[in-house]
């Protein structure tokens, strides 16, 4: 068997707001290839995490590895040209610019001031939007602007943007949030088939969207990893139905 | 006059400044804490202060009228900013460069109001007698140091409105929703703070002490129309300097920035010390870009 | 096709301005020319507000700075090498400063106009946007920094000519300012200034760069996570917003005659963004059109009824910016006419004092 490669690693980092820790002591791995779920009751820290590894929060101490290199201290584009993407909670798409944009945008290679001159993308870069507008299913809405497109749909642009990076790993924050649920199962499908060329990290709440990725799952809870196993393992631990799951039914039968 | 007594004395001058500048500045920094946006318009609450005491000092005895004037000032200003606050601020609260624009043009309408109805020439208030004499040292170290009591007055004043406003932040059931607000908002809101009534609140709170502190300038200097402008550009800086939201940065801040006018005016001129001001804002940024007091939170980092 | 009835709306616009020596009268020609001086400013102020998001209340610094280097050529030019400039005899300077010899040479002087703005503005950017500093903070500080300089220049008197400012010019690259068929050339310098910009800021905003300036004003988070730097974005849009303001400031100045800083301060600051607000933000053709209208509306209602004014310009930009953001210019695009009909009609439901329980802008604040 061959051993799998650790593509990201926190180390004992811990993150604090004003005295609050936030993440405690976190040692975190996900591995190279695949799919990985993280969730966590609200104020878990599963969103905190999110912006310590994209470098929007500093840790206090230890530090993030990316392929075994020190990203902790590097500025927020840097990280993103090491390879990290991030889709945030609320859809973060550029209003002011089509779906077509925004897309481009993200493809492009080059994002140095210099280079941004020009008007038209490589051909490279034009043949992994089309991919991309294909993947998401807006290659006919291309030229409408954010406004014109659905929730759900706007949720996929962000998705398509973070795609067309090429980033090698992917941080996709509750990307199912305000989702029906066919739309729901649309997205599953759509990060399943992200797998091979990306590594994906999704954080969700939706226990049956985290069913149908079928991933391994971790559970944060204050701040530090309480489990971490098959949705199967995870959903029969009378310690994460106490903090986590007991919540949901909870919610569900409300 | 010994130079230590010139030190002392641009000192206490200073303090007196920067208590105006506190008063006229809390306002804009709570609001702007609760909602991103500033009111360009401050000023001329601060105008409107300055008017109300004339007004009032024509119909009352001169030894207490001043007295009477800080409450009217408080309210007139206080209903001006509501006013403000319901039809312009709140529509626009989501573009906060907007609202700049819009409350600015607020403010040219109120100043040629005023320039219409009490003329462009400064009116003078004139201090109660009580008020009128200085603290004056003839030997000692000190010797030929001379402290107005109406600036006494005004930094009395003020230490005792920061006291107040302070007690309402932190021992009320009102500030504790301000402070909940002010971290974040929609948290506070899904948590049944009528985050609607508090910013309407704070808005002419804050507005009503520019009123107040019209009043205490009026002692100080002739009331003009454009009386607002002259303070209105520091007190952004003080909030700038002072971080989101919180008293005692604002405190800080004004007290910074009116020891820095006051004290480089001993060396430099009027004009020069106001350019070092804009240097050092700027400094200070490039080492706390959040202001003295910096309050971190995951739902400040949105912004 | 669009795109032609476009370009051939923007010609016939040019060419009425360049014929316009022969149809209008030296007065109001020398007005026209003194507010397409503006129009680059105004210019300027899309790419920095409109297209960056980008507040800038402080354009009567850069302005004035084009101004001012203009001016201390067209003082020095005429001046016996060991002379000085009328108003530093009169307040008893006796040697001519570095910072002002240098002005003296025609081409450092051209060059300045531009070069000096923006090198200011560049220093400045720097420091508040590497900071992060927020866009309402950066408007205050623009504003700070411009009264500053006018204090400055007002006090200053000895160096800067004080309030009266600098005046009494005679010649520019040896060709007398009083004939009039220099100041036809200098009007038709000033279009061919406007028009160079236009198309070079059309050219801009239709890059990448002019898209991620958009981008950046929807969400600078979310371009900063796709990979992007945004400082030198940011900085670059500011300088070139200031070097148009420079160059606007310089032909204004010719046109003049003087430059003070009475028409560089706060008011005046405020005023240069009126104009853009007007025209439309984010409209090269409207913030050229919303200038000239605003300042002929300004010298008929001000010579008339001067109190009025400030009422006037007051009302007129809480309306603008309350019920038509995208200005003059949103008048000709449906979506944007739509909007101001809802705004309306929510206006007038609200019957004005109830507060209105579902604002739709509230939904943008969480909007990263």
């Amino acid at each position: 068997m061959k051993t799998v490669e650790t593509l990201l690693a926190v180390e004992d980092v811990t993150v604090e707001f004003d005295g609050f820790k936030a993440i405690d002591s976190l040692n975190f791995y996900v591995d190279k290839g695949g799919v990985r779920v993280l969730i966590g009751p609200n104020g878990a820290g599963k969103s905190t995490l999110c912006d310590t590894i994209i470098g929007r929060v500093r840790p206090r101490s230890g530090r993030i590895l990316f392929r075994g290199e020190d990203i902790t201290r590097l500025p927020e584009f840097r990280i993103v040209r090491k390879g990290i993407c991030r889709k945030f909670q609320t859809p973060g798409v550029l209003q002011s610019l089509s779906v077509h944009d925004n897309l481009a945008l993200a493809a492009r290679k080059t994002r140095d001031w210099w280079h941004a001159f020009g008007r038209d993308l490589t051909k490279a870069e034009r043949e992994r939007m089309e991919d991309v507008l294909a993947l998401i299913g807006l290659a006919d809405k291309r030229d409408y602007l954010p406004s014109q497109i659905s929730h759900g749909e706007k949720q996929w642009l962000e998705i398509g943007m973070v795609v067309a990076t090429e980033a090698e790993l992917l941080l996709l924050d509750e990307p199912t949030a305000g989702m029906s649920p066919q739309e729901t199962s649309d997205t599953a499908d759509l990060i399943r088939r992200l797998v091979g060329r990306h590594t994906v990290l999704v954080i969700d709440h939706d226990m049956s969207f985290v069913e149908q990725l079928d991933a391994p799952v971790s559970v944060l809870h204050m701040g530090a990893l309480l489990k971490e196993g098959s949705i199967a393992e995870v959903r029969s631990d009378p310690e994460v139905a106490a903090v986590y799951l007991g919540r949901i039914e909870d919610a569900a039968a409300a | 006059m010994s130079e230590l007594a010139l030190f002392v004395g641009q000192l206490f001058n200073g303090a007196s400044v920067a208590s105006i500048f506190l008063l006229a500045a809390l306002g804009l920094a709570l609001s702007f804490g609760l909602m991103r946006v500033i009111n360009m318009a401050h000023g001329e609450m601060l105008m409107m202060g300055g008017y109300v005491a004339y007004l009032t000092l024509k119909f009352t005895p001169p030894a207490y009228g001043i007295l009477i004037a800080i409450p009217i000032a408080f309210v007139v200003s206080g209903i001006a900013g509501a006013i403000l606050e319901v039809l312009l601020v709140h529509r626009l609260a989501s573009r906060p460069l907007d609202t700049l624009l819009a409350t600015w043009g607020v403010s040219l309408c109120l100043q040629q109001g005023a320039r219409s109805i009490f003329g462009p020439i400064g009116d003078e208030v004139t201090a109660p007698k009580w008020l009128g004499g200085a603290f004056q040292v003839t030997h000692g170290a000190l010797n030929g140091l001379s402290l107005p009591y109406a600036r006494m007055f005004i930094i009395g004043f003020t230490v005792v409105v920061v006291a107040a406003l302070g007690l309402l932040l932190v021992r009320t059931r009102i500030g504790l929703y301000v402070r909940a607000v002010t971290q974040d908002r929609d948290t506070a809101e899904a948590m049944g703070i009528n985050i609607r009534k508090i910013d309407l609140l704070i808005f002419s709170l804050g507005t009503g002490l520019a009123g107040v502190a019209g009043v205490v300038l009026a002692m100080l200097e002739p009331v003009t129309p454009s009386v607002g402008q002259a303070y209105i550009v520091p007190a952004f800086l003080v909030v700038i300097l002072g971080g989101l939201g919180s008293l005692i940065g604002t405190t800080i801040a004004s007290v910074m920035v009116g020891l820095i006018s006051a004290l480089t005016q001993i060396v430099w001129t009027v004009s020069l010390s106001k350019v070092f001001l804009l240097l050092f804002v700027v400094a200070f940024i490039q080492l706390r870009p959040r202001g003295v007091i910096s309050v971190r939170s995951r739902a400040l980092e949105e912004t | 096709m669009q795109l032609r009835a476009e370009r051939t709306f923007y010609l016939i616009g040019f060419v009425l301005l360049a014929v316009a020596p022969w149809l209008v009268s030296p007065y109001n020609l020398s007005l026209l020319g003194r507010f397409l001086a503006y129009a680059i400013v105004a210019l300027g102020l899309v790419l920095v507000w409109g297209e960056a998001g980008i507040l800038s209340l402080g354009q009567g610094l850069f302005f004035g700075l084009g101004g001012y280097v203009l001016a201390m050529y067209l003082k020095l030019v005429n001046l016996a090498p060991g002379d000085l400039p009328d108003f530093m005899q009169w307040s008893g300077i006796s040697h001519l400063p570095a910072w002002w010899a240098i002005f003296r040479n025609p081409v450092i002087a051209t060059l300045g106009v531009a070069a000096v703005p923006a090198a200011v503005a560049a220093a400045f950017a720097w420091l508040v946007f590497h900071r992060r500093v927020g866009t309402v903070y950066f408007a205050l500080i623009t504003q700070a920094m411009v009264l500053a300089f006018v204090t400055l220049l007002s006090s200053e008197q000895g160096y800067t000519g004080g309030f009266n400012g600098l005046t009494d010019f005679h010649t520019l690259y040896g060709l007398s300012l009083d004939s009039q068929s220099v100041q036809n050339g200098l009007y038709w310098a000033t279009v061919a200034a406007l028009a160079a910009s236009f198309i070079g800021l059309k050219w801009l905003t239709g890059s990448h760069f002019g898209k991620l300036l958009r981008a950046l004003s929807d969400s600078e988070n979310r371009v900063r996570f796709l990979g992007y730097d945004s400082m030198p974005y940011k900085t670059i849009a500011f300088v070139i917003g200031a070097a148009l303001a420079g160059i606007g400031g310089a032909f204004f100045t010719l046109q003049a005659g003087v430059i003070s800083p009475a028409g560089i301060g706060v008011v005046s600051s405020i005023e240069m963004v009126v104009w853009v607000a007007v025209g439309g933000r984010r409209s090269l053709a409207g913030a050229i059109v919303g200038t000239l209208v605003v300042n002929f509306a300004q010298e008929m209602v001000s010579n008339a009824f001067p109190n009025v004014w400030p009422f006037a310009i007051g009302l007129m930009f809480i309306l603008v910016v309350t019920l038509l953001p995208s200005g003059l210019g949103g008048l000709f695009r449906p979506e944007a006419l739509a909007a101001l009909r809802a705004r309306l009609r929510r206006l007038s439901g609200a019957a004005g004092l109830i507060p209105m329980a579902d604002d739709p802008g509230r939904d943008m604040r969480g909007v990263k």
